[in-house]
């Protein structure tokens, strides 16, 4: 696990430079308010994801940067160009929409050669290049194909092409494997993530899937009702979640609320050695952290308790155990799977593995 | 599954309908068109001097080339008219949408005739145009081809039919998902760019449903002749509706009709062909 430092594009490791600047946006509609004033960097060929649940602004943000909307106020500006002031067909920035929008009467060579064609570029260098995208893709078997007649991974792909063909500065991704099945998603989102390193454009990727983002990017920036709630890493935010929203939004936890004094923080029957300050105190506690009291290892100052257990869930190589601990509310562990357990149990965890959030 | 009884019992209005007001109309029209009047009585002798007659006096094929080119300014105009409309209303009219096309529909309540009328009180001598010319000193003598010709005519169809232009390409842009206008945006189209090569090729079905209405409607249409044309601006339904009624001349009459229900049905096959090739779904 890497040490709590803030992490900025500047310590990505994948480039210094900011591509893109979102300056105190806000988004408007009607007496509804989208987006709060947000602000957001993009670090060049960074794959940062947008999470959010639905309503969360995350899809207008990514309307407000391709064009279709106007900020209500706020400045977006894009290798040192203002951006928000362009019309959308202006802008280097390409979009794979979420239902792909294939255009329905061309076929999947002419809808991949659209940005090219609308730009007048050379006939010869179209067809170069539209050839290369396909490939790029593996869809160059389809290239005479109509849209209508691909299934949904094949039309994603397509997309894929007809907006990298384009060579944009970034490209934003509106929920695209949300319209495909499990195994199909699984699979494009690790050719995704190897196709953006491939490539080296920047991604915004929106998603409502913590899981996805998890696996795909560079950086989450969560977003809740308009604001930014956290932005990190994946492993930054899951081990150090800034805020109570963020350690339930990404993955599971629990909250454990209790006051610190003296010194100790003490949650219900809970109570472990702390450096805090004394005070209210709300603990993020992941489920993998809480460990049969047998299987840990020992040390000065795990906290150990006695619970019953009301609940087991069988996950395959893991399971979740519900804990009833008097004094505390129920309490879920995830154990490596060991057959069937039931009554009291001691079970321990690390004081460092309990989070002090927001709330 | 279904009785036979109950087939029978649900198939036979309608096809009664058929049999009774199409097929056996069709059927004495075109028995008709091979028929002769002897001496003031309508004789069954198999015969083709109707259709030698239709193709021997040039005044036909005048009325008939006048009646299509009649009709094709009737669809040029409507289309030019209702396509842009139908556009605005789909595309840049927000929340006043269902006002505006309302609007363009309530027309199509108000009866053929009176808004052919309310056409010769305007188009007049005396009428409300001329007056309004006189009124502005831009002509001393009132205009009289406005009305009694074929512009009226067109003028008048025009106004009539398109509204029925509009609702069939209104409803094809209405479908045209949103996200590809988008799409096109985002790939570097402007917006001009963006109607040509996705907006317009979508609608055409629309576009070419609305002008074969149209089309088949204003070919057909005597009334508009009749009220506003004058003799020059007589149609080919004027002359059929003359046939067989002053005339006392149904089989050459009923040739005529033959005739131009050929036109409408080859007419009506080519758009059917046209709009499947150029609908995706």
């Amino acid at each position: 696990m890497t040490s709590p430092v803030s992490i900025s594009p500047q310590n990505l490791g994948v480039s210094g430079k900011t591509l893109l600047e979102v300056r105190a946006v806000a988004k408007r509609f009607g007496a509804r308010e989208v987006l709060r004033s947000l602000s957001l960097d993009i670090a060049l060929g960074e794959f940062l994801t947008l999470l959010g649940e639905s309503g969360s602004g995350k899809t207008t943000l990514l309307r407000l940067i391709a064009g279709f909307e106007q900020p209500s106020s706020g400045e977006i500006w894009m290798s040192g160009e203002r951006l928000d002031t362009l019309p959308a067909y202006k802008r280097r920035v390409n979009t794979v929409f979420q239902h792909y929008a294939l255009f329905p009467h061309l076929s999947v060579r002419e809808n991949v050669a659209y940005g090219l064609r609308v730009k007048n570029t050379p006939k010869h260098e179209i067809g170069d290049r539209v050839d290369e995208s396909l490939r790029m893709v593996k869809m160059n078997e389809f290239a005479d194909a109509w849209p209508a007649k691909l299934s949904g991974g094949q039309q994603q792909r397509v997309a894929l092409a007809r907006a990298l063909i384009n060579r944009p500065q970034l490209l934003l991704l509106d929920e695209p494997l949300s319209a495909l099945d499990a195994n199909l998603r699984k699979q494009m989102q690790s050719e995704l993530k190897a196709l953006q390193r491939e490539i080296g454009i920047t991604f915004l990727f929106v998603t409502h899937d913590q899981e996805e983002a998890m696996a795909l990017s560079d950086r989450i920036a969560l977003l809740r009702n308009g604001a930014l709630e956290q932005i990190a890493a994946p492993r930054e935010i899951y081990a150090h979640p800034a805020t109570a929203y963020t350690a339930q939004f990404i993955g599971q936890t629990n909250l454990l609320r209790g006051d610190v004094r003296g010194g100790v923080a003490t949650c219900g029957t809970l109570c472990w050695q702390t450096s805090a300050a004394d005070g209210p105190a709300l603990y993020s506690l992941r489920p993998e952290a809480i460990r049969l009291a047998s299987d840990a290892a020992s040390s000065a100052n795990t906290v150990r308790f006695r619970g019953a257990i009301r609940q087991q869930i069988y996950g395959g190589p893991s399971e979740i155990l519900e804990i009833d601990c008097a004094g505390t509310p129920m309490l879920r562990a995830r154990i490596p799977a060991r057959g069937q357990l039931s009554g009291e149990h001691d079970f321990a965890f690390s004081p460092a593995d309990a989070i002090r959030v927001k709330e | 599954m279904y009785s036979r009884a109950y087939k029978t019992i649900v198939a036979a209005p309608p096809l009664l309908w058929v049999g009774l007001f199409l097929l056996l109309p069709y059927a004495l029209m075109f028995a008709h068109s091979f028929w002769m009047v002897r001496d003031g009585f309508l004789v069954h002798q198999w015969n083709l001097q109707n259709y030698h007659k239709l193709v021997s006096n040039p005044l036909y094929a005048e009325v008939l080339f006048r009646t299509m080119r009649i009709a094709a300014s009737v669809t040029l105009c409507s289309v030019l008219l209702g396509y842009p409309l139908a556009y605005f209303v789909s595309f840049h009219t927000g929340a006043r949408k269902e006002l505006l096309y309302q609007l363009v529909i309530v027309p199509l309540w108000v009866s053929y005739l009176v808004r052919g009328y309310a056409w010769k009180t305007i188009l007049g001598s005396e009428g409300v145009l001329n007056g309004f010319l006189q009124y502005l000193h831009l002509t001393r003598e009132p205009v009289s081809f406005f009305l009694y010709s074929p512009f009226a005519v067109v003028l008048m169809l025009t106004h009539i039919y398109t509204p029925f232009v509009f609702l069939p390409i209104y409803a094809a842009l209405e479908h045209i998902p949103r996200p590809l206008v988008e799409a096109s945006q985002d790939l570097g189209a402007n917006q001009r760019a963006t109607f040509v090569k996705v907006i317009l090729p979508l609608s055409m079905p629309g576009l070419v449903a609305g002008a074969t209405f149209a089309f088949v409607l204003s070919l057909g249409d005597f009334l508009a002749p009749l009220l506003v044309g004058g003799p020059s601006g007589t149609m080919i339904a004027n002359i059929v509706q003359t046939l067989f009624g002053a005339a006392y001349e149904w089989p050459l009459g009923a040739a005529v009709s033959v005739c131009i229900l050929l036109i409408t049905v080859s007419l009506l096959s080519l758009t059917e062909r046209l709009e499947k090739r150029w609908s995706f779904k």
